[in-house]
C-alpha cells in the first residue's frame, strides 16, 4: 500500500478534490431522496392531489409510488437534464426556444464584440495616457467618474439613446470592459524603465518604432492582465443583461426557465456558465504566460 | 388543398400540405381546431358576399325588381354575365396587401398573451398574409421601452398601459392604442399558506403583497379590493412591483404575505404549495378586462393594412379561444418552453377553472378565464377613475376624450362584424357589488372613502 506521504502534492490535491466533489454528490443524493406515497381512494382527494402535482396524472386510486418531485432535484434529475440538453446543444424550436449551444454562442458573440470594441478604444487611448502626463491629469477625472458605475446601470440609457437591445448589451459589454484594459495600459506604459526609453531616444529610434519595440512588448503583461480583468467582467454582466433584455443568450435562458422556476435547469445553466468563464480566463492566462519576460 | 393565402414556405425542409406547419400532425390538430383553415376565412367570405350584394344592389336599385330577378334566376346568373368572381379576387387580394409583411409582436409569457400566441400555431396571422415573429420579454417595462423605440410593431399590454404611455404617466409620451382587449378575468389574490386561517382581509393590515406593474389591472384591482375591507393601500400594506417567479419564491421565503398576479402564476404557487388561491378576480368583477393588444398611432398611420390584417387575426384567435372546446385543447399549444414554458396541467386549471386551491378543495369555476375582445369605452374609463383614485392621475381628466382616443371601440366593432361574428351590447360594469356608471366618473372617484387625497 502507497503511504500518503509519498503522494506528490498534485496527486493528494486531485485526491482532495475528488473527495469534496464525493461527499457533495452524496449530500446532495441523501438530501432529495424521494418518498414514497399511497395515492388516495377516494376519487375527489386522488383528483386533488394529481391537481396539486403530488402524484402524476393516472395514477391509479390506492397505488403506491415514489413522489414525483422534491423541491430541489435530485443529482439524477440534475444529469438527466444535463445530458438532454447537451446531446442536442443546437435545437431551435421557435424564436423563444433554442438549444443551450445556441444560446451560449449568441452570449459569445456579444462578449467578443463588445469587448473588442473595447480594446480598440482602451489600448490606443490607454497608451496615450501612460505616455503623456498631461493627457494622464486631463482625462483621469472622467475615468475615475465613470468607472465605478455599475455596468447594468447603464442599460436604461443605453436602451433609450441606442434604441435597439441587441446593440444596447453589446455597449453594456463595451462600457464594462474599457476600464481595466484602460487604466491597466496606461500603468504598464507609463511604467516601462526610463533607461530603456532613454537609450531608444539617444539612438534616434523613431517613435513609432519605440512604441511597437519596447513600449508595447514591456507593458504587455500589464495589458494582458487588464484584458483578462476585462473579460471576467464582462462574462459577468452579459449574463445579467440578457436576463434584463431577454430573447437570446445563456442569460435568457436563465430567465426563460426561472420563469418555470426549473431550479434544475437554472442550475445546469449556472454551471455551464462558470465553465465559459473559466475557459476564457484559461485563453488569457495561457497569452500571459506568452508575453511575459524575465528580466 | 393549400390554401391560398398561405403558400408553402419554399425554405422549409419538412411541413405540412399547407406549409404552415412543422408537421402533418400539427397540421391536421390545428386545421380541426379552426375549421376555416382550409377554406376561405369567415372575413374573406364576408368580404365575397358584401360585393355580391353590392352588385347586385348596383343593378337593380328597385327593391321589388331585385326580390323577384332573385327569386327566378339567382345570383348565379348575374355571375355568369358579369365577372363578379374576379371583382371579389381583387378586393381580397387588396385585404391581403400589407405594407409590412413581417412583424415583431411582443409577449409576456402568461395565460393573458393566449390569443397573441394561438394566432401563430393555429395560423391565423399567416391566413392574413403576415410573416409574424412572436417574442417573448422580460418585463412590462422592456415591453413599453422597446414598443416606443419600434422594436416591436405591435404587443401584448397590461390594458392600462397604453392610457398610462399616452398620458405620459410613467414614461415618455407617446399615443398608443388599445386594439382589443386579450382577456377578461383570469388573476387571482394568492395568499401564503402561513395565513390560511387568517383569510379576513381587515385583519391584513401591515402585510406586504406584490403586483407585476403599476399600471395594471392588479394594482387597481387589489387596491380596490383591499380598500373595500377598509384598508389604505397606501398607508395600511405595503405593494411591492415584482415579476410573477419571483412572487412565488418570495412567497416561498416569507418575504411578501400575498400576491396578485396573471395566471398561470397564481396556480403555480399552488403547485408549488408556496401559497393558496384566496380569491379569483372573477369574484371581484366577473368580466373584467387585463390584457390588451396595442400598437402605437404611428405604426397605424404606416401601415394601415398590416394593422387590420393582425387586428383580424387577434380577434379571431379570441373567439376561438373562447370556445370551450379549444380552451381545453389549449393548454397543450401552450405549454411548451416557445411560448408560457410551465406544466400543461397547471395552464390546464387556470384555463378551464377545474383546479386544487391549495387548502384542500377543488373547486369548478368555468369563468375563471376567458377572452372577450370588444374594448368597451367604460372599461376604459373605469380604469381612469382608478388612476385619479390612485392619484397617478391628478387635475381634472377628460374621462370620455382619452377613452376615445385610446380605446379602438369603432374599430373592433367593424372587424369583427365584417367577418361575421356577433357581440352583446356593452356589458354594466359592477365591482365587488357597487354599480360603475361612465357617464359620471368623478361621482364614482368621489364617492369611495377610501382613497388618496
Amino acid at each position: 500500500m502507497i503511504k500518503l506521504n509519498q503522494l506528490s502534492t498534485q496527486t493528494k490535491a486531485y485526491l482532495i478534490t475528488a473527495l469534496l466533489v464525493l461527499g457533495v454528490l452524496g449530500v446532495w443524493h441523501l438530501s432529495t431522496l424521494p418518498t414514497s406515497i399511497t395515492a388516495p381512494t377516494d376519487p375527489i382527494a386522488l383528483e386533488y392531489e394529481v391537481l396539486m402535482g403530488n402524484i402524476p396524472e393516472h395514477t391509479p386510486a390506492g397505488a403506491i409510488i415514489t413522489s414525483t418531485e422534491t423541491e430541489f432535484p435530485s443529482p439524477k434529475r440534475f444529469a438527466a437534464t444535463a445530458i438532454e440538453h447537451l446531446s442536442d446543444p443546437f435545437y431551435d424550436k421557435g424564436l423563444n426556444d433554442k438549444g443551450i449551444g445556441i444560446q451560449l454562442g449568441y452570449s459569445i458573440m456579444r462578449v467578443l464584440l463588445g469587448f473588442v470594441l473595447a480594446m480598440m478604444v482602451a489600448i490606443p487611448l490607454g497608451y496615450l495616457l501612460g505616455i503623456s502626463r498631461v493627457m494622464n491629469k486631463a482625462v483621469s477625472p472622467f475615468v475615475q467618474l465613470l468607472k465605478p458605475i455599475s455596468p447594468l446601470a447603464w442599460m436604461p440609457i443605453a436602451l433609450y439613446t441606442i434604441k435597439d437591445s441587441n446593440l444596447s448589451s453589446i455597449f453594456v459589454i463595451f462600457i464594462c470592459s474599457i476600464w481595466p484594459m484602460l487604466t491597466n495600459t496606461a500603468f504598464g506604459v507609463a511604467n516601462v524603465r526610463r533607461e530603456w526609453l532613454n537609450v531608444a531616444k539617444t539612438l534616434e529610434v523613431s517613435p513609432l518604432t519605440t512604441a511597437r519595440k519596447i513600449v508595447l512588448p514591456a507593458a504587455a503583461p500589464t495589458i494582458i492582465t487588464g484584458m483578462r480583468i476585462s473579460m471576467g467582467i464582462a462574462w459577468l454582466v452579459i449574463v445579467a443583461a440578457e436576463m434584463l433584455v431577454g430573447g437570446t443568450g445563456i442569460g435568457y435562458f436563465v430567465w426563460n426557465q426561472w420563469n418555470n422556476l426549473s431550479i434544475v435547469n437554472v442550475i445546469f445553466a449556472v454551471l455551464l456558465i462558470g465553465v465559459v468563464g473559466w475557459i476564457l480566463d484559461w485563453v488569457f492566462a495561457l497569452l500571459q504566460n506568452k508575453v511575459s519576460y524575465t528580466e | 388543398m393549400s390554401h391560398i393565402f398561405r403558400p408553402a414556405d419554399p425554405n422549409s425542409p419538412v411541413g405540412c400540405a399547407c406549409g404552415q406547419h412543422q408537421n402533418q400532425a400539427d397540421c391536421t390538430h390545428f386545421s380541426r381546431l379552426n375549421p376555416n383553415l382550409s377554406h376561405n376565412s369567415q372575413s374573406e367570405q364576408a368580404a365575397a358576399q358584401l360585393i355580391e350584394t353590392a352588385f347586385v344592389r348596383a343593378l337593380f336599385p328597385h327593391e321589388p325588381t331585385r326580390r323577384a330577378f332573385l327569386k327566378a334566376v339567382g345570383v348565379g346568373a348575374v355571375a355568369s354575365i358579369f365577372p363578379l368572381g374576379a371583382l371579389q379576387e381583387a378586393v381580397a387580394a387588396d385585404r391581403l396587401r400589407p405594407e409590412k409583411k413581417e412583424l415583431t409582436i411582443g409577449f409576456i409569457p402568461i395565460i393573458c398573451a393566449t390569443p397573441l400566441i394561438m394566432a401563430e400555431p393555429f395560423g391565423l396571422y399567416a391566413e392574413q398574409g403576415l410573416n409574424v415573429s412572436l417574442v417573448k420579454r422580460a418585463g412590462w417595462a422592456l415591453v413599453r421601452d422597446q414598443m416606443m423605440n419600434r422594436e416591436l410593431d405591435a404587443t401584448h399590454f397590461l390594458a392600462p398601459m397604453p392610457l398610462a404611455i399616452s398620458l405620459g404617466l410613467g414614461s415618455a409620451k407617446q399615443d398608443m392604442k388599445v386594439a382589443c382587449i386579450q382577456n377578461i378575468n383570469g388573476q387571482a389574490l394568492v395568499m401564503s399558506l402561513k395565513h390560511k386561517n387568517n383569510r379576513n382581509p381587515k385583519n391584513w393590515r401591515g402585510m406586504t403583497f406584490a403586483i407585476p406593474f403599476e399600471h395594471s389591472m392588479h394594482n387597481y384591482l387589489l387596491r380596490y379590493f383591499l380598500a373595500e375591507h377598509g384598508l389604505n393601500p397606501d398607508k395600511d400594506v405595503k405593494l411591492r412591483l415584482t415579476s410573477p417567479p419571483d412572487m412565488i419564491a418570495n412567497l416561498k421565503a416569507g418575504n411578501i404575505d400575498g400576491f396578485f398576479g396573471p395566471e398561470p402564476f397564481n396556480q403555480r404557487a399552488v403547485w408549488d404549495k408556496a401559497g393558496y388561491i384566496h380569491t379569483l378576480s372573477e369574484q371581484i368583477w366577473n368580466g373584467h378586462p387585463c390584457c390588451s393588444f396595442g400598437t402605437s398611432q404611428s405604426f397605424i398611420k404606416d401601415n394601415p393594412q398590416s394593422f387590420l390584417a393582425m387586428y383580424r387575426a387577434i380577434l379571431k384567435a379570441n373567439v376561438l379561444a373562447n370556445d370551450p372546446k379549444t380552451k381545453r385543447e389549449l393548454s397543450q399549444v401552450l405549454s411548451p418552453a416557445n411560448y408560457l414554458n410551465q406544466p400543461e396541467l397547471v395552464i390546464r386549471q387556470s384555463l378551464t377553472g377545474r383546479f386544487a386551491d391549495g387548502v384542500g378543495n377543488i373547486q369548478d369555476v368555468p369563468n375563471r378565464t376567458g377572452f372577450d375582445a370588444i374594448p368597451w369605452k367604460s372599461l376604459a374609463v373605469w380604469m381612469l377613475t382608478q388612476m385619479k383614485r390612485w392619484g397617478y392621475l391628478k387635475g381634472d381628466v377628460n374621462y370620455q376624450k382619452l377613452a376615445h382616443d385610446v380605446f379602438m371601440l369603432t374599430d373592433a366593432k367593424t372587424q369583427m362584424q365584417a367577418m361575421g361574428y356577433s357581440f352583446d351590447g356593452e356589458k354594466s360594469i359592477t365591482v365587488m357589488g357597487k354599480a360603475f356608471d361612465p357617464d359620471h366618473p368623478d361621482e364614482y372617484v368621489s364617492s369611495f372613502a377610501i382613497k388618496a387625497n
